[in-house]
């Protein structure tokens, strides 16, 4: 009896309009990427190098030790994919703009570093908003910078003091 | 892929405009085929949506990872999960606490972060020129907040036993059960100037009561009280520790508590590490000791070198100079501890 009104009830189905939105109808959002840089599209927010979080250093030999501003993009970008890869946190990255996340991630390094970057991304507040960062999550983040930091041969104490400028924005990105 | 529901005849603008009209076959795509381009009036990205880290996220956890950090949920509760980065959970000291060899620091130990419950568990062997010490015991984390631990030290007396008249090869034993909070601070973050603080009590009972009554102590078993104060300094990789302990045990509780005419003091324990890798860290340490019982009790030192085998076993050598101890000096010798901890 089921099975006929079912059958019955899909015999009856009008077929959908032709060039229906169904992004529209299942209230699927989506995100553009710029066509150039193939970032995702976000609202403006003021910009400035404060937004970085610390005050950077002002030290050649420590430019040098990351491999100047090439080396540092790449410890960067290569932080980032290990935390992609990573079991522990890939699922607060699933969602991100990861192009972005590389660019803003490497500003924020070569500008602390002392490098001459200027960072154009959000502050460590805004920018974590809402990602329900534990403190474990920070502790395997800081695993994954130092492996990149390890395999571009960064000297120890060079790396420790890239960690000295990041460790007390815990305060800001830890938010239970 | 369902292919092909049925064959439709189909003709060609071009050809049926230059040809004589001929059929052709075309095949119209099955349920599950791609639908036509949507009409202009709805944009479309023109980028694929990148599913990969999605793929990431959702898939199950390899060999490695798994073995690497295990534990379980029990409730709300992370059960010997870890979480914690190498070495900031410290080694274990001489009384069980988590700290360095000799000074105990205000880390909380066990690999746990907030929220979840460690274990650890120690063994140190300390070889000197005429003794020999041996503890062992083991210390539960809850969070990031409070250490409890248990410890038993034998304190072997070989051939000077006997030149005491206590008996050749007389052993001390001493039980430790000690507590720690910590009050504010982390160890690495926030800010640079506020170090790790923690309070804590070590009560310490000596198994030679008669002994150590006979030997000019006031009591057989003791409470330390101690605050410290612990920060790794990540500009200068240096560890920093310093702690004050209100305590009036002689040799740290072996040979009982006070005397006579001798109390309660104040007394200092500080550290100081290099650190060389995330698994290595090498450094110094002092202890100063109260002489209640007159026999020429000196302070301890030691320098050491602390390395992580792995996550969870830390092994810990040291050279130490525990000065005299018993009216027999220039006690300098090695010292090894391993941890293993969850």
């Amino acid at each position: 009896m089921l099975l006929t009104t079912t059958a019955a009830l899909m015999l009856l189905q009008q077929a959908p309009a032709e060039g229906t939105d169904w992004y529209a109808e299942f209230g699927v959002e989506v995100k553009e990427r710029d066509p150039v840089t193939g970032e995702f599209l976000i609202d403006p927010y003021p910009m400035s190098n404060a937004n970085a979080g610390a005050t950077p250093y002002d030290s050649a030999r420590l430019v040098e030790a990351f491999g100047g501003r090439t080396g540092i993009r790449r410890i960067a970008e290569r932080t980032v994919e290990l935390s992609e890869a990573d079991p522990r946190i890939a699922a607060i990255f699933a969602s991100h703009d990861m192009v972005r996340l590389k660019r803003t991630l490497s500003e924020q390094f070569c500008y602390l570093l002392g490098a001459g970057c200027d960072y154009s991304g959000r502050d460590m507040r805004a920018a974590h908003a809402e990602m329900g960062v534990t403190r474990a999550d920070m502790n395997a983040l800081v695993e994954n910078l130092q492996d990149a930091m390890r395999e571009a041969g960064v000297p120890f104490p060079a790396q420790n003091r890239l960690l000295a400028k990041l460790a007390p924005m815990s305060r800001e990105v830890v938010t239970r | 892929m369902m292919l092909l529901l049925a064959p439709a005849l189909a003709f060609t603008s071009a050809t049926a405009a230059a040809l004589e009209p001929a059929p052709q076959i075309a095949f119209a795509l099955g349920l599950d085929a791609e639908p036509e381009a949507a009409p202009s009036s709805i944009h479309r990205p023109s980028l694929p949506l990148d599913t990969a880290p999605t793929q990431r996220a959702i898939a199950p956890l390899s060999d490695v990872t798994a073995l690497d950090d295990e534990g379980g949920r029990i409730g709300k509760v992370d059960v010997l999960a870890g979480g914690k980065l190498l070495l900031t959970n410290g080694v274990t000291t001489v009384e069980g606490s988590s700290g360095g060899g000799l000074a105990r620091w205000a880390t909380i130990g066990g690999r746990q972060m907030a929220g979840g419950l460690g274990l650890s568990a120690h063994a140190t062997t300390i070889v000197l020129p005429d003794f020999g010490w041996r503890s062992y015991g083991m210390l539960l984390g809850l969070g990031d907040r409070v250490e409890l631990s248990i410890a038993r030290a034998d304190f072997d007396t070989r051939d000077v036993g006997a030149l005491l008249g206590i008996g050749q090869g007389y052993t001390f034993n001493l039980e430790t059960a000690g507590a720690k909070l910590r009050l504010a601070g982390d160890v690495v973050y926030g800010e640079t100037w506020l170090p790790q603080i923690a309070i804590g009590l070590e009560h310490k009972r000596s198994r030679d009561g008669a002994l150590v009554r006979a030997l000019g102590a006031a009591e057989a078993s003791g409470t330390d009280y101690t605050i410290s104060a612990t920060k790794l300094l990540l500009a200068q990789s240096l560890l920093v520790n310093g702690t004050l302990r209100y305590t009036k045990a002689n040799e740290l509780g072996l040979l009982g508590f006070g005397s006579a005419n001798a109390g309660y003091r104040v007394e200092f324990e500080g550290s100081l590490g290099y650190q060389l890798s995330r698994r290595a860290v090498i450094g110094a340490e002092y202890r100063t000791k109260p002489d209640n019982l007159g026999l020429g009790d000196d302070d301890w030192m030691d320098i050491f070198a602390a390395y992580a085998l792995t996550r969870h076993l830390t092994v810990t050598a040291a050279y130490v100079d525990l000065g005299s101890i018993a009216t027999i000096s220039d006690q300098r010798g090695g010292f090894l501890s391993a941890q293993v901890a969850f």
